[in-house]
């Protein structure tokens, strides 16, 4: 079972003064923390994300593609990296869930990612 | 057949469910991994009783009848849904078959049950219906009376609960021993919650005292007892729980007002509740562990219990309990309820001047301005009691607190 755990920025970027999301020891724990998913098979993907002011939107289900500017949604909050991982529950989810809440320096979001019909 | 009969059988019925629902659900839950499916099987085998055992007759093992025949419905459910969708997957519910991890802990179904039920992942308000739904086996229009929501409000709560438990795989196990403790105590709160309600009703409208949710939080909390009998805080839960529920008929006057524990006639105390809640502070007390938080609320309540008086309540046991309360929950409503009893060790004055100091966190809390108030009206500060009788009237929500708070105030 794969749960995307969604980092959530809710200021700290911007207290530390930057544009893109992590510190130096951020980055750091978010290393030892990688590593440790991959040695116990919890590991699948993870990405940090760019300044969401470097987003664009593109809706193509009319007649022609509608590109914007910017984020789909103006907030404080905002997505800053997000992993996916592998785990046997939700229990497993929360806690792994709870070390990169600590890693990152940032809430968290988990949700169950849908498993294919079989 | 005889009107005897059929009083039996539906005694037997009523009796059946009581006994058996959570048990019927739970292993329907973990042969199926899906707690839909369980919850109607287990309304099915109920519904076949119903029809069935008055002409039968009651089987000689209810429970085991019960479980067979939701077996059987369940697999009924999970054709009629195969038929309807080819797609249809197999459940996901995770099951852990490893036995039950700590001492004290009897590996049951139903405790896999109360453990999901109650997973910290589910809203306080969802853990507490869907506990009452799956493991009480109350309707969903009884819980939505009970807790004041619309049924169909209620009915949406209940599904989401269910469709969060599938969907993000939240476990049908009891928690590994390092989880234990902490899941324990979020079980704890949601059947003290359920007490509660049922023993200070929140709404304005609702009866003050509710005897169906005091009762289906004793009776769950008894469930949890039998199942890990060697637990403290279990044991002080259900302590205090039957010591609060043994002063309910002297909680309420003639005329609906609500009655102190000062003023409370101890003579209408049930006797028998009060013995089995003595008897759990002592297994405690003998116990010799360090007591958690239930245990050590149960110990204040047998101490109130066990004077004949109120004027022989032991106060400074009562103070040093709270006390040591306040090491594990320094919580302002803990300071609150801790200077009530500084009021009859040390006086009015030195428990007003420790209430003062919490307006600021407890300053939209009713209990807040009554115990204030009530400590005003004792120094002779009337202008201000009563200002704050006003403030604590505005903010009560239960009717019959409300009247005993008028009642105060206009005696002023």
């Amino acid at each position: 079972m794969q749960y995307l755990i969604s980092v959530i920025d809710d200021g700290q970027a911007q207290a530390a003064g930057r544009i893109d999301s992590a510190t130096a020891d951020e980055a750091a724990a978010i290393d030892v923390f990688n590593e440790q998913m991959q040695t116990d098979g919890h590991w699948v993907f993870a990405g940090g994300l760019g300044d969401p002011s470097a987003a664009t939107v593109i809706d193509n289900r009319g007649d022609e593609p509608i590109i914007s500017d910017g984020p789909y949604i103006e907030s404080k909050e905002f997505l800053a990296g997000f992993w996916i991982i592998e785990a046997a529950d939700l229990d497993v989810a929360l806690r792994l869930a709870r070390e990169a809440s600590r890693a990152c320096n940032r809430k968290v979001e988990v949700r169950p990612v849908l498993q294919e019909e079989a | 057949m005889n009107d005897g009969v059929v009083n039996d059988v539906a005694n037997a019925i009523t009796l059946a469910h009581r006994e058996e629902w959570a048990r019927v659900v739970a292993t329907v839950a973990k042969r199926f991994g899906d707690l839909d499916i369980a919850e109607d099987a287990a309304s099915d085998a109920f519904a076949v009783a119903v029809e069935r055992w008055p002409a039968d007759g009651v089987p000689p093992n209810p429970g085991g009848w019960l479980t067979t025949t939701a077996n059987r419905k369940a697999i009924d459910l999970i054709r009629r849904e195969n038929n309807r969708d080819r797609k249809h997957k197999e459940a996901v519910m995770i099951i852990d078959n490893e036995p039950a991890p700590p001492v004290g802990v009897i590996d049951d179904d139903r405790l896999r049950l109360i453990f999901a039920c109650c997973h910290p992942a589910l809203a306080m308000e969802s853990r507490v219906a869907l506990t009452l739904r799956m493991v009480g086996g109350l309707t969903v229009d009884e819980i939505a009376r009970a807790l004041f929501v619309q049924e169909s409000a209620m009915a949406r709560r209940i599904t989401r609960a269910k469709t969060k438990i599938k969907q993000a795989r939240i476990p049908f196990r009891v928690p590994s021993a390092d989880d234990l403790p902490e899941r324990l105590y979020g079980v704890l709160a949601v059947l003290f919650l359920v007490f509660n309600e049922g023993y200070l009703a929140t709404g304005r409208d609702a009866a003050p005292v509710r005897d169906d949710l005091t009762a289906e939080g004793i009776r769950l909390t008894r469930l949890i007892r039998d199942l890990m009998p060697e637990d403290g805080e279990v044991a002080g839960l259900l302590a205090m729980m039957l010591l609060i529920d043994a002063r309910r008929p002297a909680r309420l006057s003639a005329s609906g007002e609500l009655v102190t524990i000062d003023e409370q006639n101890r003579g209408a105390w049930d006797r028998a509740l009060i013995a089995e809640g003595h008897a759990l502070v002592r297994e405690r007390l003998r116990a010799n562990t360090p007591p958690g938080r239930y245990q050590i609320l149960a110990a204040i309540n047998a101490v109130h219990t066990s004077a004949p008086d109120f004027r022989d309540t032991d106060w400074s046991q009562v103070v040093a309990l709270y006390d040591q309360l306040i090491q594990l929950d320094p919580s302002p409503i803990v300071a609150l309820n801790r200077a009530v009893a500084v009021a009859e060790l040390d006086g009015p004055d030195v428990a007003l001047a420790a209430v003062d100091r919490l307006g600021g966190a407890l300053n939209d809390y009713h209990a807040f301005h009554a115990t204030r108030a009530d400590l005003l009206r004792r120094l002779r500060r009337t202008t201000e009691a009563r200002e704050a009788y006003d403030r604590a009237i505005e903010l009560a929500g239960n009717a019959a607190e409300t009247a005993s708070l008028i009642r105060r105030r206009d005696r002023l």
